[in-house]
């Protein structure tokens, strides 16, 4: 990556990371067309509803606690204000924290404005949100149909510079841009380096904890109290001022391998912050990576094997005990593949048999130019060859694997895909945040929620005796990726 | 012109996904960018038989907004029809495409041709929003899927009411409504929620008339339906909430379907004694725990404003304060709408404000004249201003977050005291807390 080039627009996951959506093979397969080169995007020519890099950019953004999103497009692209504000509601309530109840405001386009435009409306829109909410920064965020009539949203944005004396931020992030939605990830994070962290002034005993929750923020509050270091949660209710200092820190860690590359590797290029160059910290080979890696970041290394060795002795052996009947028991993971490919790994570690793992998106490489850690760890680590596909949630292939393969469990994480599963009468865990396989104490829960949910099966029996899948019996005697790669079949 | 929008109360056209979602085995296929199926299926109860990642969507991306996206929409339908059991297809259309300016309706037309239940509804969400988004969809359904009959069912009325899931309550709600019709004796003809679905759909040219209960949406509908199959419509103007608005509700359909009169009084008392009979035994309850002659805003769309500014002043003897229209209500009904509610019990007037914009609602609903703490129905977005002012809260608007409604409804004798239960709820929280 090149910090150094300034640009508004930043590169689409597929363009920059050779990202792909569509894939059907195994884990061995897939790597080896990694790295011989002949890895490339098929295409389907079926698909169903996924979702767009507008919903990545603007739930990451408007979560930043004093700034304040505007989208500018018509009005269904802020039906998920509500679900955004209630999310940082939740953290705020519990941190004590007040925020204004706006963090994301639309435009309203309507028909006259895609033929006139509508940058003087977007104008006045904004100097009106200010005055009211008096935001510490604000983004102005785009829309499929601001970006198809050509609206001018950087020179909205100079001339907004001129009048506010606030940073405000460009936010490319037409829905259409991009089939990988995590690109929206990236978005917000070029706008953030960009526009608000500024050149470090001195160091700070500060780590920089890229999530999207803070479900974790216990545990991890905890260890770095031990440590003497001070976590600053990243973007979710996170103050302009915070995101200044990002460049002092020393260094960055990131709760999904997705979410953290392009922020943790523009700190590190431009500004030499560590982003932590190891798997992700969940599961209990994964936990104890990141904390000796952090551990040797820091120069901790003696205060982390203490640690370790005080929480081993606490969970080690519970773990032990509840992997026992999850033995041989037979999963399908299906989410993106930042907690995706960490699935993979701990399943393994409780020495599950994964039937499928079908990923939404899979990125050759990540923003360093490597593939990402968790993929390079599950080759060099000799892991048993799974079957596996790159799904983009296609909502058809997974009832279809699942059909065939009638797991013990599936696991997934976006909403919506639960039902692929339970309405077949398949345990579902749902990995409703990003800490549930974090550290022991969650890797326990997990393995408790897992085997609970294979214990009692009623709710997904009853459900599926009493319930029809959407699709026509035709569909389950094809291939799964019957569609993929074709222009027609 | 572009405004803005604080606090969204509505999303756009194509949010009206749901209403095809809604009507059993009848599946959207969206021709639109990737991300539109998620973010319009927010709301309560979205999963069922399709929900949004099932819909078939054509997920543009930007060579098709550079070159068109027409041979896409054709393999999604052709596809769509291989791979997802459904009775009707819904072809829904979003931004991109009409301002790119596919030709949608060829497409369609070509399937409808070869004989596939294929239907397409342009509902681009720069043209308007959900309510009109669900008006546009049934239009859509009886020019192109319905056909003309001589056959007549004596009895049969096909109800219009609310918007599905844009509605937290339309399961439930049009479940009474079909209760109530049946009391009277009549054959009621719904095309939402369980069961329903296409059957239901195609008789509705068989109906004897077309009952329309609400403010303004689905009456471009009814009056399609009476120019397209010669059937009358009753324009009710509200959900009937409550003993008073629900008897005057069965009272209009009996003269309006020309009933017995002596059968409908009795539908009426038998209801009454029943409702009374709570009442009465609730009376202490509501006079002796200070939530009896209450102030109440109201921020809904045009349906539930009126119908609860109806049931808390004409049956619970509240007062209104000012009253929130937040569903963008055309102008053309506005003046109507604004009659609707100077028609209240002893001379009592609401002031409506159409607003769309929930901050300017917050600041007036705080600045009102509510002395002691009032009774706030909204959505989501009033919670935390009806804390700060410490009003009674009761969700009915989306956004929903803080209760669940798998069939619940506020809608008739029952629905009333529903209703009443919530406020009764709410006050004996306050109290503990």
């Amino acid at each position: 990556m090149d910090v150094n080039v300034k640009n508004s627009v930043l590169g689409t996951r597929e363009k920059r990371l050779g990202t792909i959506i569509t894939y059907n093979g195994t884990f061995n397969d897939l790597v080896d067309k990694t790295n011989d080169g002949s890895i490339k995007e098929a295409g389907r020519c079926f698909s169903q509803g996924s979702a767009c890099p507008s919903l990545c950019a603007i739930s990451g953004m408007s979560s930043i606690r004093d700034l304040l999103v505007i989208n500018h497009g018509p009005t269904g692209c802020v039906s998920n204000a509500g679900t955004l504000a209630d999310g940082t509601r939740l953290i705020t309530n519990s941190l004590a924290v007040k925020t204004s109840s706006s963090s994301l405001i639309g435009t309203d386009m309507n028909e006259n404005d895609t033929v006139f435009g509508a940058c003087e409306a977007l104008k006045e829109i904004v100097l009106t949100a200010y005055k009211r909410h008096k935001p510490s920064a604000i983004a102005i965020a785009s829309s499929c149909v601001s970006g198809i009539i050509g609206e001018d949203l950087d020179s909205v944005i100079d001339d907004l510079r001129e009048e506010l004396p606030i940073p405000i931020l460009p936010l490319h992030c037409e829905g259409f841009k991009s089939q990988v939605w995590a690109s929206g990830f990236d978005i917000v994070d070029n706008a953030v380096f960009n526009e608000l962290v500024k050149p470090p002034k001195e160091k700070r005993n500060v780590i920089n904890v890229k999530n999207f929750s803070q479900f974790g923020r216990k545990v991890i509050d905890e260890l770095f109290t031990k440590l003497d270091i001070k976590p600053l949660y990243i973007y979710r209710n996170v103050t302009i001022e915070e995101l200044a200092h990002l460049s002092e820190s020393l260094a960055t860690v990131s709760m999904c391998e997705t979410l953290g590359s392009y922020i943790g590797n523009a700190l590190e290029e431009k500004y030499g912050v560590p982003y932590i160059n190891s798997i992700t910290p969940n599961g209990i080979v994964g936990f104890e990576a990141w904390l000796r890696e952090i551990g040797k970041v820091v120069n901790k290394q003696s205060e982390i094997e203490e640690y370790i060795e005080e929480q081993r002795a606490i969970y080690i052996p519970k773990i032990e005990e509840v992997k026992k009947k999850l033995k041989g028991k037979k999963v399908i993971i299906g989410m993106g593949p930042g907690l995706g490919w960490d699935a993979v790994r701990l399943v393994q570690e409780f020495g599950m048999e994964i039937q499928w793992t079908a990923l939404w998106h899979y990125d050759k490489q990540h923003d360093d130019g490597k593939a990402p850690q968790a993929v390079r760890y599950l080759s060099e680590s000799n892991t048993k060859n799974f079957n596996m596909s790159i799904s983009h949630i296609q909502g058809h292939e997974l009832s279809n694997i699942l059909n065939k393969y009638n797991p013990d469990i599936f696991i997934t994480r976006h909403p919506g895909a639960s039902t692929f599963a339970v309405k077949q009468g398949i345990p579902t865990y749902f990995m409703a945040n990003e800490y549930i396989m974090f550290g022991y104490k969650h890797t326990l829960q997990f393995a408790n929620s897992l085997v609970d949910r294979i214990t009692n099966r009623s709710f997904v029996r009853n459900l599926s005796k009493n319930t029809k899948l959407p699709y026509k019996e035709w569909w389950f005697e094809q291939e799964n990726d019957l569609f993929q790669g074709k222009k027609e079949i | 012109m572009a405004r803005i929008t604080e606090q969204p109360r509505f999303k756009c056209a194509l949010g009206a996904m749901q209403t095809v979602q809604s009507i059993d085995r009848v599946v959207p296929i969206l021709h639109s960018s990737p991300g539109c199926s998620q973010k319009l299926g927010e709301g309560i109860g979205t999963s069922g038989y399709y929900s949004s990642h099932i819909f078939p969507n054509s997920n543009l991306g930007e060579s098709d907004v550079v070159f068109g996206g027409e041979k896409k929409l054709q393999s999604t339908i052709r596809n769509a029809l291989r791979v997802i059991d459904a009775d009707l297809y819904v072809v829904l259309t979003g931004c991109a495409p009409e301002i790119v300016g596919d030709d949608v309706e060829e497409i369609v037309n070509k399937f409808r041709e070869e004989g596939y239940p294929v239907v397409v509804a342009p509902t681009p969400g720069f043209k308007g929003n959900n309510y009109l988004g669900h008006e546009w969809i049934l239009d859509s359904l009886i020019k192109q899927y319905l056909t003309k009959t001589d056959i007549k069912t004596k009895g049969l009325v096909n109800i219009w009411a609310d918007v599905p899931i844009q509605d937290p309550f339309w399961a439930g709600n049009y479940r009474e409504l079909e209760n109530l019709i049946s009391q009277l004796g009549l054959i009621p003809n719904t095309i939402f929620g369980v069961g329903r679905g296409i059957d239901n759909l195609k008789k509705i040219p068989q109906a004897e008339f077309n009952l329309l209960v609400s403010p303004w949406i689905g009456l471009g509908n009814v009056k399609l339906l009476e120019e397209k199959f010669g059937t009358p419509y009753l324009h009710y103007k509200h959900l009937p909430i409550g003993a008073v608005e629900t008897s005057k509700f069965l009272l209009k359909i009996g003269e309006f379907a020309k009933l017995n009169k002596e059968l409908v009084e009795k539908v009426v008392r038998d209801n009454e004694k029943e409702y009374y009979y709570y009442l009465e035994r609730f009376a202490n309850s509501i006079a002796e725990n200070r939530i009896s002659t209450k102030r109440f805003a109201i921020v809904g769309d045009a349906q539930y404003t009126l119908a609860i500014t109806k049931f808390l002043t004409n049956d619970l003897g509240y007062i209104p304060l000012k009253q929130y229209i937040t569903d963008d209500t055309p102008l053309k009904h506005r003046e109507q709408i604004k009659k609707y509610f100077k028609d209240l019990n002893d001379g009592i007037e609401a002031e409506v404000i159409f607003e769309t914009d929930g901050y300017v609602i917050q600041e007036s609903i705080k600045n009102d004249d509510h002395y002691d703490y009032p009774v706030i129905i909204g959505s989501f977005w009033e919670k935390s201003l009806a804390d700060s002012i410490k009003g009674l809260f009761i969700s009915v608007a989306w956004p929903i977050r803080d209760r669940a409604v798998i069939n619940g409804t506020f809608v008739g004798y029952t629905g009333g005291l529903s209703l009443l239960e919530d406020i009764l709820t709410q006050q004996y929280d306050k109290q503990l807390s």
